[in-house]
């Protein structure tokens, strides 16, 4: 054995040598492949919308009409676009408080013994395929939730409120809220499981610095370890949202599917996804270009709300 | 002082006694249990009132350990169990049902490393003075400055309160962690290696810092650095694997440990 070190090396180029330019272009060639990806994407849904783009302008984002009657066609996506925005914006409001209370009793309070079922609990819910969620939301869900919500709600607004408007539509079960509902419960395990590992991520000292001072638990995450996750925690909010944004199937099922501009909380309507996904099949001509269009929006409504998390990620001004 | 608890076999463990009145947190035979790990075995050790006890040891020896049952901070973590007493002015702050918030509010803590926590330098020191008391805009100003003053911070920040307390250097994180300690006037600084993440200048500080504050508190100091502990302190209390070895003044210690494995330790021998 001592002879194996005493003996002179034997040197020849290290192993690695050759390999590395290859590995470093392997490593160039996937970064640009998805860069251009992305490019052609774009470019495609431009080309493919152009037609609908350039014949309604501007009032393709504006307009409120959505006739795809060959005789008088008339494409105005303002009822998806706001669909979109809405359900994603109540699914958000509804689901982020939840998912913040799960991941706070994940790391600051669950006993050691239900932490792993639960974060594994969590952790499946996110896996499960949204078209299930929508089969579920339509069969299960819309069911008991115009019996027992919209219909007394419808009920017990007071005649010319504002309520009476924000609650009205058809009591079915299906519509703007009952789709944002849904999106929220899909949402909500994705974010509560970020949320979780970026409290993980709030150093043992830090926490104790504020146990130590004698806060109590709800001192401490609302006053240490909530603002020292901020910028994470605003990151896995916007991921949450672009998937809100994306989510076609579950919606589809049970957002009623009408177009134009939805009256109330309750009134069916439609997002931009689950209008491609509802049409596509039979669009041909404008319609088809139309629904290219309005990929296009949802792509750049997408973009705008990954790039504001990235703005609010960089700015590092008050921590 | 004497040495009373001489064992035969040549002085394996020495604890001197100091006088019952001015002790302000009397440990006595403290067991610690990490699950079923045994690593405090039957500590017993007075702190004086107003006065500067280090702890010193090699590392894994438990003075950190002992450290965090004194404000009972083992209590976050499930499975970390403490048995013997810790009698705080005559009561036992080990038994059940103590208010842990009165209790560390009684007794701060210093950590290694600086824990800003993630707001205004103002809001850092004020952050435990709201917990407890409600104070009107000019007290709290007062105390807040008052504090950073105490904790030698003040001339450095006074005119950038209001910016985060993250964009300080680490010496001067550490101060404000101590200013934010001291500004819910506790009884009791209980120090956890604090200059050991900080560069010579900055820890010279917080020594001079200690050095202000000992008069009025009762600080424990862990320190790995044993200059630091024959600066800073009047008594030193050596731990090696879970057992207090030596415990005395400090001077007498430094100059003639009485313990084989304290005169090691303080010779260099091992540690």
């Amino acid at each position: 054995m001592s002879n194996a070190l005493n003996a002179p090396p034997r040197r020849t180029t290290p192993r690695g040598f050759h390999i590395e330019p290859i590995f470093e272009m392997l490593c160039f060639a996937a970064a640009t492949a998805l860069l251009a990806a992305l490019g052609g994407v774009l470019v495609s849904l431009v080309i493919g919308g152009w037609p609908a783009l350039s014949k309604f302008g501007f009032g393709f984002i504006t307009g409120v009409t959505w006739d795809p009657n060959p005789d008088h066609e008339v494409y105005g996506a303002a009822g998806p676009i706001i669909g979109t925005l809405i359900t994603s914006a109540v699914a958000l409001a509804m689901a982020l408080p939840i998912a913040g209370g799960v991941a706070f009793f994940l790391v600051e309070l669950c006993p050691p013994i239900l932490r792993r079922p639960i974060g594994t609990a969590v952790e499946l819910l996110a896996g499960i395929p949204s078209i299930v969620y929508g089969m579920w939301g339509l069969f299960v869900f819309a069911p008991l939730f115009a019996k027992n919500i919209e219909m007394p709600l419808m009920a017990a607004a007071p005649v010319g409120s504002v309520w009476e408007t924000l609650f009205s539509g058809i009591p079915n079960g299906s519509g703007i809220l009952a789709a944002s509902i849904i999106l929220a419960i899909m949402i909500l395990p994705f974010m509560a499981a970020t949320l979780r590992e970026l409290l993980n991520t709030v150093p043992a000292q830090v926490r104790e610095s504020a146990y130590g001072l004698g806060a109590t638990t709800a001192e401490v995450v609302m006053s240490v370890t909530l603002p020292y996750v901020r910028r994470g925690a605003i990151g896995a909010v916007m991921l949450g949202l672009g998937r809100a944004l994306g989510e076609t199937m579950a919606v589809t099922f049970i957002i009623g599917n009408s177009h134009g501009f939805p009256k109330g909380l309750f009134d069916s309507g439609s997002t931009i996804a689950s209008t491609i996904a509802n049409e596509f099949n039979e669009a041909s001509g404008l319609q088809s270009a139309a629904l290219i269009a309005l990929g296009l929006v949802l792509f750049v409504i997408t973009f705008i709300v990954l790039a504001l998390a990235r703005l609010l990620l960089r700015n590092p001004a008050k921590v | 002082m004497t040495l009373v608890d001489t064992l035969p076999n040549g002085l394996d463990v020495s604890i001197a006694k100091i006088d019952q009145s001015v002790v302000k947190l009397d440990v006595q035979n403290l067991d610690f249990f990490y699950g079923k790990n045994r690593s405090l075995k039957s500590v017993s050790i007075p702190f004086e009132a107003n006065a500067v006890t280090a702890l010193i040891g090699p590392s894994g020896c438990g003075k950190s350990t002992l450290l965090r049952t004194l404000n009972r901070m083992y209590a976050l973590y499930p499975g970390q169990k403490a048995t013997g007493k810790i009698m705080l002015d005559g009561e036992d702050i080990l038994r059940p049902g103590v208010n842990l918030s009165m209790l560390r509010a009684k007794i701060g803590m210093v950590f290694q490393k600086p824990t800003p926590f993630p707001m205004s330098i103002f809001d850092n020191v004020a952050f435990g003075v709201r917990l407890y008391e409600t104070l009107n805009k000019t007290d709290m100003a007062e105390r807040v400055e008052e504090s950073l003053r105490r904790a030698a911070l003040w001339d450095e920040v006074k005119d950038k309160l209001q910016t985060s307390g993250l964009g300080l250097s680490g010496g001067q994180q550490q101060r404000l962690c101590v200013a934010r300690c001291i500004a819910v006037k506790p009884e009791i600084l209980l120090l956890d290696e604090p200059t050991s993440a900080l560069d010579p200048i900055s820890s010279a500080k917080l020594e001079e810092t200690v050095t202000q504050l000992k008069n009025d508190y009762t600080i424990i100091i862990v320190t790995h650095n044993l200059g630091q502990a024959a600066r800073v302190s009047k008594y030193t209390g050596f731990m090696y694997l879970g057992e207090l070895v030596e415990f005395g003044e400090t001077g007498e210690m430094f100059t003639r440990p009485v313990t084989t494995r304290g005169s090691d330790y303080i010779t260099g021998r091992f540690g």
